[in-house]
Formats: C-alpha cells, sequence, structure tokens
C-alpha cells in the first residue's frame, strides 16, 4: 500500500493553548530575548565607561518611549524566566509534577514576574523622581 | 525537526455539511477531519449537524450515530468504549483524549475532532502508529531477570514494591500523551516521546526486574529521553489521569544519581 503521499495530521493548528505549552514556549522566547538584550546592556555600561557623550546617546535611547517600552519588555522577560527557572528547579528535584500544582506554580509564575516588573518600574520611577 | 506549517498536501479544506432532520431540536454540529487515500485530494473537514436526542453521551457515540446512520464511509477506530482498550485516541475540542471518556456535553459550542496530531494519517481519525509501536518495542517492554525462581515459587514482591508501579502501570497506550507533545512533534524519529518513556520508567521502577542497568543505559541520549523540556502537555491531556511528565523525571533523576 501506498504510504508516502498520507498527510500530516493538523497539531499547531488545532492544539488548544494550554497553561503548561503557553509558558514552556513563553520561557523560551524570554532566554531568547534575554540573550538579544544581553548585548545592549553591554553597550550601555560600556557607553558610561567611555564618556558623558556617548552615553547622552545611550540615554537619549533608552529614555525615549521606543526605549522604555523595550526596556519594560526585558523587565518583564527577566523576571519571567527568573520565576520559571525557579519553577524548572523544582521539576528537576522531582516536586510539583501534580497537575494541579503545576498549573498553580504556573500561575504563580505569571503574577509573580508582572509583579516583579511592576514594582520594579514603580522603584525606578520613584527614584527618578518622575512620580513625586 | 520544528515545522510550523503544514506540507501543500495536508492542508484541510472546508468539506461537506450533513444537516440534521428538521424534526431534530436538540443539535450539535460535529467537524470532523476527513481523508481519503484514493481520491488524491487534501483533507477536508466535513460538518454533520447531529440529533442529541438520539445519541450516546459520548463524542465516540456521536461518530458511532454518524456512521450508522448518516455516513458510513468515516473511518474510526474504537474497541471497548470504556477508557480501557485505548482505541479511540483523538484530538477533541483541541486536546488529546479518548472518544469514548469524553462527554459531549463537556464541549462548549462545536465540537472538532482530529486525528492524534502530527501523525501520518492511514484514512479520515486513523492515525499511522507503526513508528510509536516501534519505539516501544525498543524498550523491551517486558520483565528481564537473570535468575530463575525455583519451580514452586513466583517472584515475591511486597505490596510496598507493589506501588511504586502505582500511576505508571495502568497507561493502555493511546499515544495521547506523546502526540499532545510538542518535542515529539518535531523529533518523533529521535525522542521516544512521553507514553514510552512512561512505559520504560514502568519497568525501570519494577522491584522484580534485574535489567535497571541496561535500561538506564539505553535512556541515557540527549534526544531519546532529554529532549523533554517538562512542558508537560502530556499530563495535561492523559485520559487516564497519569503523569508522564512524573515518570520522565523521575528517570532523568536515576540518571543523575548514578552519574
Amino acid at each position: 500500500m501506498a504510504t508516502s503521499n498520507r498527510p500530516l495530521s493538523p497539531h499547531l493548528q488545532v492544539y488548544r493553548p494550554q497553561i503548561t505549552s503557553v509558558l514552556s514556549i513563553l520561557h523560551r522566547i524570554t532566554g531568547v530575548a534575554l540573550a538579544v538584550g544581553a548585548p545592549l546592556l553591554v553597550w550601555w555600561l560600556a557607553a558610561a565607561a567611555i564618556g558623558p557623550e556617548i552615553f547622552a546617546t545611550t540615554r537619549a535611547f533608552w529614555g525615549s518611549w521606543f526605549g522604555q517600552v523595550l526596556l519594560l519588555g526585558w523587565t518583564f522577560a527577566l523576571f519571567f524566566h527568573l520565576c520559571n527557572g525557579i519553577r524548572h528547579l523544582a521539576w528537576d528535584l522531582g516536586y510539583g509534577f501534580d497537575l494541579g500544582t503545576a498549573t498553580l506554580t504556573g500561575w504563580l509564575v505569571v503574577a509573580g514576574a508582572a509583579g516583579l516588573t511592576l514594582a520594579t518600574w514603580f522603584f525606578a520611577y520613584s527614584v527618578s523622581g518622575v512620580l513625586s | 525537526m520544528v515545522e510550523f506549517m503544514l506540507p501543500p498536501n495536508s492542508r484541510v479544506r472546508p468539506g461537506k455539511t450533513y444537516p440534521a432532520s428538521r424534526a431534530a431540536t436538540n443539535t450539535k454540529t460535529f467537524h470532523i477531519y476527513r481523508w481519503e487515500p484514493n481520491s488524491g485530494d487534501n483533507p477536508r473537514l466535513d460538518s454533520y449537524e447531529i440529533n442529541l436526542d438520539d445519541c450516546g453521551p459520548m463524542v465516540l457515540d456521536a461518530l458511532i450515530t454518524i456512521k450508522d446512520k448518516v455516513d458510513s464511509t468515516l473511518t474510526f477506530r474504537r474497541s471497548c468504549r470504556e477508557g480501557i482498550c485505548g482505541s479511540c485516541a483523538m484530538n477533541i475540542d483541541g486536546t488529546n483524549t479518548l472518544a469514548c471518556l469524553k462527554p459531549i456535553s463537556e464541549v462548549k459550542g462545536e465540537v472538532k475532532v482530529h486525528p492524534l496530531p502530527h501523525m501520518p494519517v492511514v484514512k479520515d481519525l486513523v492515525p499511522d502508529l507503526s513508528e510509536f509501536y516501534d519505539q516501544y518495542a525498543s524498550i523491551q517492554p517486558w520483565l528481564q531477570t537473570d535468575d530463575t525462581p525455583a519451580a514452586d515459587s513466583e517472584r515475591l514482591q511486597s505490596p510496598e514494591e507493589r506501588a511504586e508501579l502505582d500511576g505508571f502501570y495502568e497507561c493502555v497506550l493511546c499515544a495521547s500523551c506523546s502526540t499532545a507533545c510538542p518535542s515529539y512533534w518535531w523529533n518523533s524519529d529521535r525522542f521516544l516521546g512521553p507514553a514510552i518513556l512512561l512505559q520504560a520508567y514502568r519497568w525501570i521502577a519494577d522491584s522484580r526486574d534485574q535489567a535497571r542497568e541496561k535500561r538506564l543505559d539505553q535512556l541515557d541520549d540527549t534526544f531519546k529521553l532529554y529532549r523533554c523540556h517538562t512542558i508537560m502537555n502530556c499530563t495535561k491531556t492523559c485520559p487516564k489521569n497519569l503523569n508522564p511528565a512524573r515518570a520522565i523525571a523521575e528517570i532523568k533523576k536515576l540518571l543523575l544519581e548514578r552519574a
């Protein structure tokens, strides 16, 4: 019987997104985003070491609305990857595999990452005096 | 290999519609994946409007109703209709489960039924599970021992040792978990997948088995075992409420302890 023309059944096209799979792919995406962001962080620090003119350029970039949106994204990526990384460490030790526990810790990671992001930005804007 | 899109011959086209009789008042629509191997056409999604007053409670009952009364060419696997044979595994309303255990009433709105994801389709809802079964055979799923017990004795096991197999021996090999796993989608040629790894652990955890080291040696492989990234779609979808993710973690722990 000819089998070569058999179609491949739908997968991503039909599989319902779950807390399990969505957080997993988000972990991968935030990891990639952090890797991309690291050189930019180095650029910022290097600019501070090189001199005031180039630092002013980087400051203007990070201070623009576009730079701020990027920083907000990276803040969330950092905290999500950190929190979910801790969840992964627990799994690697053999804990947290009950479906109810895994769902709960998943939502805790989302809430934790969102909360830490907001707290960081609130702190940053308070210190900079924009909020006072 | 990761490929997000379906190949051109696999893209699903709109299909035929079969309305219920006008007398029916309590109806539900089932959109069902169809593929006819002899037609040369792409797969299509046929729609059947079913009178629920004239149909059993489970999705499998709806499929049987369609086959009996509407369209006898609809093809699917089924046998026990009580969740023990594992034949009627398919993707219903976006997640994999056994059609015989899935109440129609659990699905809000119209019901979409596809074959198990990312598998070669033989016909309609019947996927080709040959590779899956080959992988099962590769873990040598039988008791392996070096010695032979006395002729008048069995291989004894304490109740505690027997309890170690709970949650693992119940697997019916329906392949719902493996075909819910994105890692298995992209690497089914080399990654064993959750179902087979759970079965592997079932033998590793058996106090009577004496091939543990050999079994662990065989699994200690970048692809066979470690393509598992603890996504947990497997545990989420298992129609028997088992936990393949935990079984895989236990194998990883045993390999670490041994290293």
